[in-house]
């Protein structure tokens, strides 16, 4: 589908692509992976056409790109940036419409394309639709990138980096819906990245590159078994041995006897409770058990009042995580935030239980040498 | 006591000096406008060549406005065109200067973003650029408007009329009753501009926008 012919690129005497030829075959998830400054970017921008050759072709379904209108070219496949790059004057819906409109598409249709994409990443259209992008967190702000990409359904979708300024839970997430999206909608993605984690996540083929050249071009368990070269090798890390070491899931380095006390608990009442616990913060819950906020012994001390509820020191600031993450992904976090742990909660919301860094590390030692530590 | 009897024998010369005023700060500071945004945008888009031409138009600016008049009057004569000409000229710098860096500061993942998703270099100016800098531009004609208020009163002396006539007239009778009647409508004129431009840039301000710039 898309076809690099012995592609080079130079600026001045500096050689960044150096005789490039591959193939991406439709539907293909390719991730092109590499030391920084190998040229992923430059070959990912000549597919539409924002950097040209100097020799060499691209076919794109066997047309030779340069013969190709560039305004229209670039209209059919779609493109998503790493400073993810929504225009702050328009709307998520207008956004999401930029390219449909270009492409002169009646209200009618562009409408309810708006609708459905934002229905696919779980973001309600009236919720959604009329906020600016100033309004939105990072992870919200380009998953419109990518449906902004996807909105005149264009059959090839590039992306440089996407997810490269998110933390890693919401990466997390956002791999996983256009993972999902990909499949569903059976595009071919072409995906710029330097997290080898995500390369293996997500690429059908991984393509690496190094100093303007392909060094290997398999998918990713053939590039797990068979690294072509040490740099290879080094970028897979500690993927490469696998299966060695344990995967911990966050519900397995959590503690969970832990106190949780319903909203309504009169701040005297509370302090006596986190006494006998020997704990300078509680877990407050609603009438559901689900999960109300957090609040320390400090929070008290600081602005109870004698037989107020509990309820109202309520803090938000603790982050939350699922117990099914990976112990991998919240471990920077805790080391990270300034709180001292995180609220495990499950699907229905309701508290699991906590990671602090002495749960944390009893599992992780214990994961390592097998024995509790005490 | 004595100003207000003044202002009452002369409010009709008073009322036509003030309308004459507003008719030159508006002409001039249009002209300026209809010159100075195209301007940037041609300056935006060639960005080597834009530094040293804002440069020499701000040497042009420091000439003294009494100089740039009096070369007016050799080439155009007395009357209202030397007058709009030259005011013109002076609005020009702050209203290119802001349309210029509006523009340019526009970040470059933007430019990328819309160039990448396939719109023209027009689409991409009247969609993204342009109504991202618009804050910045607006402010630039209304550094220009306050400013042309002031220089359009020195118009009085080469026969263009508005508030500067009361005011070169004062000088020359030694009557502040006159002086007066040209310097605080003019005043007030520069509030009052400054401050509807100043609400129409709110209202030229993205919504995405506001509250991030002032
Ligand atoms: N416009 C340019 N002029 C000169 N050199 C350039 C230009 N654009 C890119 N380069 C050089 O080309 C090489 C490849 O750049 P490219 O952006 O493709 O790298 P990359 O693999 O995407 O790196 P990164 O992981 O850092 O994004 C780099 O050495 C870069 O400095
Ligand atoms: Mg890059």
């Amino acid at each position: 589908m898309i076809t690099f012919k012995n592609v080079s690129k130079s600026y001045g005497r500096q050689v960044v692509l150096d005789d490039l030829s591959f193939e991406i075959k439709q539907g293909q998830f390719v991730v092109l992976i590499g030391p920084s400054g190998c040229g992923k970017t430059t070959t990912l921008k000549m597919i539409n056409r924002l950097i040209e050759p100097n020799s060499g072709e691209i076919y794109i379904n066997g047309v030779n790109i340069m013969r190709q209108n560039p305004v229209e070219l670039r209209r059919s496949i779609g493109y998503v940036i790493q400073q993810i790059g929504l225009f702050p004057n328009m709307t998520v819906e207008q956004n999401i419409a930029v390219v449909p409109k270009l492409l002169k598409y009646p209200k009618e249709r562009w409408k309810p394309i708006v609708r459905e994409l934002l229905e696919l990443v779980n973001m309600p259209y009236e919720e959604n639709a009329h906020k600016y992008p100033s309004e939105l967190s990072g992870g919200q702000q380009q998953r419109i990138g990518v449906l902004r990409a996807l909105a005149a359904s264009p059959p090839i979708v590039l992306m440089d980096e996407p997810f490269g300024a998110l933390d890693p839970i919401t990466r997390d997430c956002l791999q996983e819906e256009v993972k999902k999206i990909q499949k569903k909608l059976k595009k071919t993605i072409v995906f710029v990245t330097h997290d080898m984690e995500e390369a293996l996540k997500l690429a059908d083929t991984i393509v690496f590159m190094n100093e303007g050249k392909i060094v290997q071009m398999a998918s990713p368990e053939e590039m797990l078994r068979n690294p072509a070269d040490n740099i290879v090798r080094e970028f897979m890390g500690r993927h490469m041995q696998g299966g060695e070491s344990p995967d911990l899931y966050v519900e397995d380095v959590m503690r969970t006897r832990i106190l949780k006390v319903p909203k309504t608990l009169r701040t005297l009442e509370c302090i006596d409770r986190m006494d006998r616990w020997e704990v300078n913060s509680v877990i407050v819950i609603n009438d559901d058990e689900t999960y109300a906020g957090t609040v320390s012994l400090e929070d008290i001390h600081k602005q109870g009042k004698p037989g107020r509820e509990i309820g109202e020191l309520i803090t938000e600031e603790t982050p939350t995580v699922s117990r099914f993450y990976k112990a991998q992904e919240v471990f920077d976090q805790l080391l990270t935030s300034p709180c001292k742990y995180l609220v495990v909660l499950n699907d229905d919301r309701t508290v699991a239980g906590l990671v602090t860094r002495t749960s944390m590390t009893k599992a992780v030692g214990k994961a390592l040498w097998g024995a509790e530590i005490s | 006591m004595n100003f207000i009897v003044f202002v009452n024998e002369h409010y009709t010369e008073i009322l036509t000096s003030i309308l004459q005023h507003i008719y030159l700060v508006f002409f001039s500071v249009m002209i300026g406008i209809l010159f100075s945004i195209p301007a940037g945008i041609l300056l935006s888009r060639h960005k080597k060549a834009a530094e040293k031409i804002l440069a020499v138009v701000s040497i042009v600016q420091t000439i003294p406005g009494l100089v740039m008049l009096g070369l007016a009057l050799l080439i155009f004569g007395v009357g209202n065109t030397p007058a709009l000409v030259v005011l013109s000229i002076y609005s020009v710098l702050p209203i290119l200067r802001n349309t210029y860096t509006g523009l340019t500061e526009v970040q470059p993942g933007l430019i990328e973003a819309g160039r990448g998703i396939g719109m023209t270099l027009s689409q991409l100016l009247f969609r993204v650029q342009l109504p991202l800098a618009m804050p910045s531009i607006i402010s630039g004609i209304r550094i220009s408007t306050v400013y042309i208020v002031s220089w359009a009163a020195l118009a009085g002396l080469i026969g263009a009329g508005g508030l500067g006539d009361l005011i070169w007239t004062g000088l020359s009778t030694y009557n502040t009753n006159y002086i007066l009647a040209g310097a605080i409508p003019s005043a007030i004129l520069a509030f009052l501009f400054s401050g509807i431009i100043g609400g129409v840039q709110r209202l030229a301000t993205p919504r995405g926008l506001r509250g991030s710039t002032a």
